[in-house]
């Protein structure tokens, strides 16, 4: 059933249509949605109301219908309001239907998925050096029964945090979301900067395995449950907090855009890699490029926390997502000034300190 | 209270880190982003601005203590 009294003024998809299982976001000024398992409505004041308005990821029999009827309505209009055309973009991108259009590849997708993919293998390098060291000191078992239980604990958080963060209002979700990347995401930019900068020493995973090697060998000799407790204790600790960054960063990319599997496949790809590489080497990752990375994954977790976060406060960006190329680049360029004003003073500083 | 405690302590410096005030920055940045979106002005400039601000005072004050 469909029925649109007043033009673009309401839209009803009943269960004919399918059951809703995933909550349909409308967010938009004046603009009153009604949600339940058996109908969406959308409602606005008038035409002018949904402008700005956003459709991501939902029920895809659900998106079909709205797609139809704002393409219906776009033939019978020929200024569209904006909100309807970034409608039809956003629910182009939740995937391919039988209207026969190919899953759309943009530049934020692709965006998101190297963020995931570079954070978590970031962060897995780091859990794996930790991994190691116990486990070449202390023995296997104890030491994979840990990273099993850490991985399942991360895995339940993301499966019951995703779909719940589903049913929170888009607007809402993006600001909540750009405001956490935008603090994280600071502080590995802050941190890479001070690092490039010379402020703050690289971090060293061959130094980290051996101190973990060390307290590995030192530490007693605890059995409970049939397990070498510190092996057990370390590793779980060590992936779980690890985890917990990826865990955040995946959430927080896939949620906000409606590509949670996305977000979860970079992080998947990641740990294969490093598993892999980390066979490979039978030992720490010490030269992958860690503050390379981090600066690269700071970068994109601030671009995309102001890009979410201004725009989970109303804010309409010029040229829409295409504007999230020109948010990265002005952080590129302002994170690049600093580091090497910083390393222009830390010269400086050790010229004067030299001469007096 | 010991375990919440260690708790909240992991959740603060999880989301806000080293420094605060970047946190603090980046919820007025928001804050006066809203304010004049609401007031009709489309400042998609802002946030950005004030974030870059917001770095460059943090690593400052970062090296100024180092």
């Amino acid at each position: 059933m469909a029925t649109r009294p007043g033009g673009l003024g309401t839209v009803i998809a009943d269960e004919n249509r399918g059951v809703v299982h995933r909550v349909l976001l409308v967010v938009a000024r004046d603009v009153r949605v009604n949600v339940n398992r058996l109908a969406v409505r959308v409602e606005a004041a008038s035409a002018d109301a949904l402008t700005g308005c956003m459709l991501p990821a939902a029920d895809p029999q659900v998106l079909r219908f709205v797609r139809a009827h704002f393409r219906e309505s776009l033939r019978k209009k020929s200024r569209p309001p904006a909100g309807i055309a970034h409608a039809i973009k956003e629910s182009s991108d939740a995937g391919s239907d039988d209207l026969g259009e190919p899953f759309v590849v943009n530049t934020t997708t692709v965006l998101i998925v190297t963020g995931a993919f570079l954070a978590s293998a970031v962060e897995m390098v780091e859990a794996l050096t930790i991994v190691l060291g116990v486990g070449v000191v202390r023995g296997w078992r104890s030491t994979l029964i840990g990273v099993g239980a850490a991985t399942i604990v991360l895995a339940v958080l993301v499966a019951a945090l995703g779909p719940a963060l589903g049913s929170i209002p888009i607007g809402t979700l993006r600001l909540v979301v750009g405001a956490l990347l935008l603090a994280f995401g600071l502080q590995w930019l802050r941190k890479a900067i001070l690092r490039s900068s010379g402020y703050k020493a690289l971090h060293d995973e061959e130094e980290s395995f051996q101190a973990e090697r060390t307290q590995a060998a030192a530490a007693a000799d605890d059995r409970r449950a049939g397990l070498d407790w510190y092996s057990f204790t370390v590793a779980f600790k060590g992936v779980l907090l690890e985890g917990l960054e990826v865990v955040f960063i995946v959430i927080a990319f896939g949620s906000a855009q409606g590509h949670l599997g996305l977000a979860a496949a970079g992080a998947a790809a990641a740990l294969v890699v490093v598993v892999i590489a980390g066979v490979l080497a039978k030992g720490p990752l010490s030269r992958v490029p860690e503050n390379t990375i981090k600066f690269a994954v700071g970068l994109l977790l601030t671009s995309f926390g102001s890009f979410w976060g201004a725009e989970g406060v109303g804010v309409h960006w010029p040229g829409d997502e295409a504007s999230l190329l020109g948010v990265i680049a002005f952080f590129v360029v302002v994170s690049l000034l600093l580091s090497r004003a910083l390393r222009r003073k830390r010269v400086t500083l050790a010229t004067a300190g030299a001469g007096a | 209270m010991r375990y919440l405690r260690s708790f909240g302590r992991f959740w603060w410096n999880f989301i806000v880190g080293d420094d605060w005030r970047v946190a603090a920055g980046v919820a007025v940045s928001l804050g006066v982003t809203s304010l004049l979106t609401h007031a009709g002005v489309n400042a998609w400039w802002l946030l950005p601005t004030g974030v870059a601000l917001v770095l460059a005072e943090s690593l400052r004050r970062a090296v100024g203590r180092g």
